[in-house]
């Protein structure tokens, strides 16, 4: 049973390797995208942080601002 | 209803939505191969091979539907002087290229027991080879071009003339002898294709789909990030 479909009639190594390409692609893109966000939070937390005081309150003003420092926080997937 | 575009409304659905989006995909991907792999039947010509079509058709299929959004975009950018749509465009794109990587090698894959060869300059092959390029042009646009307003106009115009060889490749099948075989499903007549295997097809297009809606969540929110981070250097 294992070994059928393992094996799918001798089609098995060219359906999963298409497989296994598809599915590495879509994990080294999402890893990809993930870490260039990641980054990008770590700057603006960074940059966020060497701010005066009066500077801080207008940079909050302004609502994505607020979203980005929200989720920052708490997006850790 | 231009204002439903803005940067800061679409970032309040993007930051928001990401993790529910990426459990979707999950459940979606996870059913989809289930059914692709073990489930669907063999095909009576084909055998197992068919199984191919799972991931080669959606991923075809969304290399397609992104570069066409791209390009209506584009064309929007132009028409109403909306900068706001170049933010979407360029999240969209990474996805779309990797569809169409993807719908190329896995038709590779797929072209070797079927046709007995990994490559046919075959006229929907080369078109969907060229589209891959036009992709990669749009992409590398944003990248060299330092200036923000050249960078919109050059990757619209990008996406405009590749816009030209989407009709082509839907219709290369029809106009030319092509190895590749010809549409299945049609819209405007019955589709040839069994349910039991249309099923899993639906599925597997769903997954790629919300893979699709991920990968431009995370890229939209990076590019929100970037434009204020530059923001903050300013102050």
């Amino acid at each position: 049973m294992i070994k059928e479909i393992i094996l799918m009639n001798g089609y098995g190594p060219y359906v999963w390797s298409a497989f296994f390409f598809t599915l590495m692609s879509f994990t080294s893109l999402y890893l990809l995208t993930k870490l260039q966000l990641l980054k990008e939070q770590k700057r603006y937390i960074n940059k966020f942080g060497s701010l005066s005081k009066a500077k801080i309150a207008i940079v909050r003003e302004q609502k994505i601002n607020k979203e980005i420092l929200l989720n920052t926080i708490i997006t850790k997937i | 209803m231009l204002n439903f575009f803005s940067p800061s409304k679409v970032f309040e659905i993007s930051s928001k939505s990401t993790k529910y989006v990426f459990f979707l995909f999950i459940i979606v991907l996870t059913i989809g191969l289930t059914e692709a792999l073990f489930l669907s039947p063999e095909d009576y010509k084909q055998s197992h091979s068919v199984r191919i079509m799972y991931v080669h058709v959606p991923a075809a299929w969304m290399a397609l539907g992104i570069f066409s959004i791209i390009a209506f975009l584009s064309i929007s950018t132009f028409v109403f002087k909306n900068k706001n749509f170049f933010l979407i465009s360029k999240s969209l794109a990474p996805s779309g290229f990797i569809f169409n990587i993807i719908a190329l090698v896995t038709g590779s894959i797929w072209g070797k027991p079927t046709w007995g060869t990994w490559w046919a300059w075959d006229a929907r092959i080369t078109s969907m080879l060229i589209l891959a390029l036009f992709y990669f042009m749009y992409i590398l646009s944003w990248r060299i071009i330092n200036n923000k307003n050249n960078a919109i106009k050059i990757s619209s115009l990008i996406a405009i003339v590749g816009a030209i060889n989407i009709p082509i490749i839907k219709f290369s099948v029809n106009w030319w002898n092509t190895l590749h075989q010809g549409p299945s499903l049609k819209i405007m007549s019955d589709t040839t294709i069994h349910s039991s295997m249309l099923i899993p097809l639906g599925i597997m297009t769903a997954a790629f789909a919300l893979f699709s809606l991920l990968i431009f969540l995370m890229k939209f929110n990076t590019e929100m990030i970037r434009i204020k981070n530059k923001g903050l250097d300013r102050l």
